[in-house]
């Protein structure tokens, strides 16, 4: 266990968007947070990471993940886009948790940006400009970022948004191999549920409701898995499934491993 | 133009001439240095708000006849500082709130300054404090001293806190979710703030704080696509706009504020054009 939620209530200036939440973050696992708009999945993040303080219930930490160990990757802001800063300024940023007081970044530091941005193959974007990237891009800076911050739990929040299907399949495909071959643990908020049970080992549905949380097979099976996947348009079996989604339309729904 | 050059190295030769240069340049260094990351954080107009605090403060130490105002202002525009940047987040929404505190100031101010005027030429006064006048001629030595070490301070911490001010920056909520504390980070921005619209004012006048904030670092902004190469582009743009204007206001005899100002404002323009050259 990494990360739990005991009767967690969550919102804004005491106004509950979510009410009594209990469920686990599993190490090693890839959770999807779904639901519908409005549901509280952002909000939920937010609280789970300390931005927001619980309007009830506790979110504990477990043994092995202290606070700073955190990657996260948060909806862009407006402001974010035409940032004025380097690829390697943005990505170094991210090691800020473990340098302490030292006012400069030492080589090992370096070395760990370094290894970001050839994992995500920005390598030879290092030195362009954050504001003048597409938004594929920018998200992988980002995501280069969060994965500096931490070797233990990544935190993302509709990391897709805004991007074409080319993108999104793409920054799912690194988010599974993140989790699959580096053993990061990943709860992300996704619009896309289609994507979130093609990828993810569990997931966490808010609904106005009902609500749910286990493994993908169990959701497939479950009340709101079952209404929420035909609302979607989800057609799915074992090795094909189908909806409505931008990416399905382009690549027929056929997915790799 | 030999009569220009004639009258600067006149005015050159006082002593106290030289030490408003020395300021004007270090003041301008550090709201530039600020300035950055006030604009890329949407807070251009918080200089503004700023500086018209000061005013009013200066106003009320006017009217107390405090002998050294500057302690006092520092002070009370610190906490206004505090209050809008550090605890903004209240029913207020942070705009909103900056431009009340901005007319309250200026408006009990004024107000105070006509009810209980010290002196007889209460227009005069006020139009100096907020256009900037002389008075960046007419500095102490303790003011002259006080500028010089807060404006150290100033560029020192802008050097030493360099990488967590852009991480908090460009994305508060990454930087806090990683564990590092953007609420010392924000009190540490606003109280500098304070100090350098205080300090800016003396050299401008309180409405035209927010050219030394703003100009420089859209300026850099326009040329530059890197945060260490924006704060340094910025850092030098204010140096040369400031001393630029400040020998040419000798040179011209023209206020030593609004020709400032049309310096950085002149380098901006210069700035877009080099930018859409490239």
């Amino acid at each position: 266990m990494l990360l739990r939620a005991d009767h967690l209530s969550c919102g804004y200036d005491g106004h509950a968007v979510l009410r009594d939440l209990t469920f686990e973050v599993a190490e090693g696992g890839y959770t999807c947070i779904v639901g519908e708009n409005g549901a509280g999945k952002s909000t939920l993040v937010k609280t789970l990471l300390g931005l927001l303080p619980p309007i009830a219930g506790t979110v504990k930490a477990g043994e092995s993940l202290r606070r700073r160990e955190i990657g996260y990757l948060p909806q862009q802001s407006p402001a974010q886009r035409d940032f004025p800063a380097t690829v390697r300024e943005v990505v170094l940023s991210g090691t800020l948790n473990m340098r302490g007081w030292r006012p400069f970044y030492n080589r090992s530091e370096r070395l760990r940006a370094a290894r970001a941005m050839r994992r995500l193959g920005l390598a030879d974007a290092a030195r362009r400009s954050y504001r003048e990237l597409s938004g594929g891009m920018q998200q992988r800076v980002l995501l280069a970022r969060a994965l500096c911050a931490t070797n233990k739990l990544l935190v993302l929040d509709e990391p897709t948004a805004g991007l074409d299907p080319h993108a999104t399949a793409e920054m799912y495909k690194i988010v599974g191999r993140i989790n699959r071959e580096d053993g990061v643990t990943v709860l992300m908020v996704s619009h896309d549920v289609c994507c979130a049970v093609s990828e993810a080992t569990h997931v966490l549905h808010l609904g106005h409701h009902a609500r749910f949380c286990g493994t993908v097979a169990d959701y497939r099976a479950s009340e709101p898995g079952k209404s929420f996947l035909a609302a979607a348009g989800v057609i799915h079996d074992e090795e094909y499934h189908l909806c409505d989604c931008e990416q399905c339309r382009t690549d027929g729904g056929r997915r790799d491993g | 133009m030999a009569d220009a050059l004639a009258q600067i190295g006149e005015c050159l030769s006082f002593p106290f001439v030289r030490y408003a240069l020395l300021v004007g340049v270090l003041v301008a260094l550090c709201s530039a240095l600020l300035g950055v990351t006030l604009v890329l954080r949407r807070f251009s107009l918080l200089g503004d708000g700023l500086s018209h605090t000061a005013f009013g403060a200066l106003a009320v130490a006017t009217v107390l006849r405090i002998a050294t105002p500057l302690p006092f202002v520092l002070v009370a525009t610190a906490a206004a500082a505090v209050a809008l940047l550090a605890f903004g987040r209240g029913r207020v929404r942070g705009d909103a709130a900056t431009a009340a505190v901005s007319v309250g100031a200026l408006s009990i101010g004024y107000l105070l300054m006509n009810v209980f005027g010290a002196t007889s030429n209460v227009s005069g006064d006020a139009c100096s404090a907020l256009f900037g006048s002389t008075s960046i001629m007419t500095l102490s030595m303790f003011d002259v001293w006080m500028c010089v070490g807060l404006s150290t301070a100033v560029i020192a911490a802008c050097a030493f806190f360099h990488d967590r001010i852009f991480a908090i920056t460009f994305d508060e909520d990454f930087a806090r979710a990683s564990g590092l504390s953007a609420g010392t980070g924000n009190f540490i921005l606003a109280v500098a703030t304070a100090l350098v619209v205080v300090l800016a004012m003396y050299l401008v006048g309180a409405l035209l704080v927010s050219a030394l904030i703003v100009f420089p670092a859209i300026a850099a902004m326009r040329l530059f696509g890197g945060y260490r190469a924006v704060v340094l582009a910025s850092a030098t743009t204010a140096v040369a706009g400031t001393a630029g204007g400040m020998l040419a206001a000798m040179a011209f005899d023209t206020p030593v504020g609004p020709t400032v100002a049309a310096a950085n404002l002149l380098l901006y323009l210069i700035a877009c054009a080099v930018g859409r050259l490239r």
